[in-house]
């Protein structure tokens, strides 16, 4: 790239993708939150909070651990994994609900609303709301709540009320339909803390900024560990996309780091039953932003499967779509099979229990690893822990 | 003159709007529906084009929506319904609807094949006045209206901006909220509290309210001032409460006479 990366643009754009494609309602409140963020950013206070929390409440910095018999098992580059797993609530979603709440806190909003897939998110959101004593209402799909029962409980325990959404395919995009129509009810008291780099602008720039942390510290200790200041390759998974803008940001300037995103394909791309965003979707509108999408024929928003709930998503952040676009980020499709049998793996090798999630992108070392050299680095996004994952693990381990 | 100028030209007051989704309650239903609620009433038909994920939509669209998809209704299926309503009717005839399936189609040449078919304006819930200058183009192109929204939390300054990129009419969203059907009180206060705002600020366009809007009685005191009213939710109610009995069509036709006489 000649030119500095400088995304979006004023009016939420980064190249051809995003924008606020909302009802009028919201308009008012996105504008006071895009002004809110912009003064909290400016502000040294908000700043020191925020990351005072991180450190004292979430237990960053996470570790950077040099995965020394994964990277023996397949004898090449050096690996490293990114610990967003040890992360308080078990993945990096806090990262960004940390920096939600705060800013809600600012503008005066005593209610919170989330959406939520595999209930990571929405653990996080009623994790701060109990920490901050806010009022929480976590919308989740009923085909998720059965799969990610734990989180469910978690969420309930922790104050929140969790909401079942039963229409569409009752997964995240649903759920992410009914937290906009209850903002687009309750905009004057409400703060809606979207969980992903997805949504109208403001919401793809801020997630993304919130999440940079992963990053900014993946450098300063590759530096410290291996003296050098960027890998070779990150590997991220991408659902909406928050963990992988959140190691991938930092890095894009770089330009000897390939940067590579980890899509579900599910059972394949060509099966039907996929969320291979970029590999079998076309730019359209959802949830408020353009982006690409999984749709049908008709442009009707097509039903996305992966054995993960939280990459079961039609959609993709609209940075995602631009990086994509420009090249910068090249995106690969991984399997349900493939994930299953990288969880596996990593869990024997390095004594860790990935999230299905993270496990997209671990997989991808059994194609990327022989390509590497014992020179290079390869960090991948160990974005959550697989503990809430363990009931459908244990269906593929003991069917 | 456009045929919702020309509407509203007649100086009749208050105008009564539809709403029906096209394809419900079945495929080959909305042509003769759209003709009979013109006889039992209607001055202006907005014609419901499906999304499988209407999120400014209420539990009564959103599954009007589903059954019409689960139909099978496509854009080139609505097109067809226009000109069916077309060829025998001169009301003026608003398409409603997502962007996303009219990315899909292709945008130009769904402003274009619109306008050829015979309807005269196009309203879309999720392009505000920021993301609204490629429709503006298109429907200006075509010579279709683009129908821009306000809402209760709508500023003085953002009224007079829609006002000015609106043509055809301004549609007044009653409350801050989804569609569907809701208790007269409620709306009043609601639209009260704001319609002052709207009189003072919007000049150039007539001005519909809609949202939530189910009898007479709620018809005349929520547009009172304004230049009429949309019925929607309540309207396919009334059609999921009478499809499939043979007089359904009878049955749809006298609830909407209620609400005008």
């Amino acid at each position: 790239m000649n030119q500095p990366y400088s995304a979006p643009t004023e009016n939420g754009y980064f190249g051809r993708f995003g924008g606020k494609f909302v009802p009028e309602i919201l308009i008012p409140a996105l504008v006071e939150l895009e002004e809110a963020y912009a003064a909290a950013v400016r502000d040294p206070e908000f700043r020191i909070r925020y990351a005072a929390l991180l450190k004292e409440y979430v237990g960053r910095p996470t570790p950077l651990t040099y995965a020394d018999r994964l990277t023996a098992h397949y004898g090449k580059a050096r690996i490293y994994l990114k610990r967003e797993d040890l992360c308080h609530t078990g993945a990096h979603k806090i990262n960004n609900t940390i920096g939600q709440v705060l800013l809600a806190r600012r503008m005066g909003k005593k209610r919170i609303i989330a959406e939520t897939g595999a209930g990571q998110h929405g653990v996080a959101t009623a994790t701060v709301c109990a920490k901050f004593g806010l009022d929480c209402v976590v919308y989740m799909g009923a085909e998720d709540m059965d799969r990610q029962k734990l989180n469910v409980d978690r969420m309930r325990l922790l104050g929140a009320e969790v909401r079942a959404v039963h229409s569409g395919s009752r997964t995240l995009k649903d759920a992410t339909n009914e937290a906009i129509r209850d903002w687009v009810t309750h905009v004057s008291d409400t703060f809606y803390i979207i969980g992903s780099v997805v949504g109208p602008h403001p919401y793809p720039m801020m997630v993304r900024d919130f999440q940079r942390i992963i990053g900014e510290e993946t450098r300063a200790q590759l530096h410290q560990l291996e003296g050098r200041t960027a890998p070779d390759y990150i590997v991220a998974c991408v659902g909406g996309g928050s963990n992988a803008m959140g190691i991938f940001h930092p890095f894009l300037e770089d330009e000897g780091v390939q940067l590579i995103g980890t899509e579900a394909a599910g059972h394949g791309v060509d099966s039907g039953q996929t969320a291979a965003t970029f590999a079998k979707g076309a730019p359209g509108v959802l949830h408020g932003s353009l982006s690409y999408l999984l749709q049908t024929e008709t442009g009707q928003i097509a039903l996305a499967h992966s054995v993960s709930a939280g990459l079961d998503y039609p959609g993709v952040g609209p940075e995602h779509a631009h990086l994509f676009d420009i090249g910068r980020v090249r995106y690969v499709p991984v399997t349900d099979a493939d994930a299953l049998a990288a969880v596996s793996r990593v869990s024997r090798l390095e004594g860790i229990i990935p999230a299905l999630e993270t496990a997209h992108a671990l997989a991808y070392l059994e194609t990327l690893m022989p390509q590497t050299r014992p020179d290079q680095i390869v960090v991948v996004n160990c974005s959550g822990r697989g503990d809430k994952d363990m009931a459908t693990i244990s269906q593929y381990l003991n069917p | 003159m456009s045929r919702l100028a020309a509407l509203f030209a007649t100086g009749e007051r208050p105008i009564m709007s539809l709403f029906l989704t096209a394809g419900y309650p079945t495929l080959d239903s909305t042509v003769g529906l759209a003709l009979r609620l013109q006889q039992a009433g209607a001055d202006l038909l907005e014609i419901g084009m499906p999304f499988s994920d209407p999120l400014a939509d209420g539990p009564t669209i959103q599954q009007a929506s589903d059954v019409a998809i689960a139909n099978g209704v496509t854009i080139p299926h609505i097109l067809d319904m226009v000109r069916g309503i077309r060829a025998q009717s001169g009301i003026p005839l608003v398409l409603m609807g997502y962007i996303n399936p009219i990315l899909n189609y292709g945008f130009d040449r769904f402003f274009r094949e619109a306008a050829e078919a015979g309807a005269d304006g196009i309203i879309l819930p999720d392009v505000p006045p920021e993301e609204g200058h490629a429709v503006r183009q298109a429907c200006a192109a075509a010579g279709l209206d683009f129908i821009l929204l306000v809402a209760p939390n709508t500023s003085d300054e953002r009224m007079r901006r829609i006002d000015s990129e609106s043509t055809g009419f301004v549609y007044c969203v009653s409350v801050t909220g989804v569609t569907g059907a809701r208790d007269g009180a409620t709306l009043r206060q609601s639209v009260d509290a704001f319609k002052d705002r709207v009189r003072a600020n919007i000049t150039k366009n007539p001005v519909l309210v809609g949202f939530g809007i189910r009898s007479h009685e709620d018809a005349i005191q929520v547009s009172r001032g304004l230049d009429g009213y949309i019925v929607g939710s309540a309207l396919i109610e009334s059609i999921r409460g009478a499809h499939p009995s043979p007089d359904w069509q009878d049955r749809v036709a006298a609830f909407v006479r209620s609400v005008k006489s």
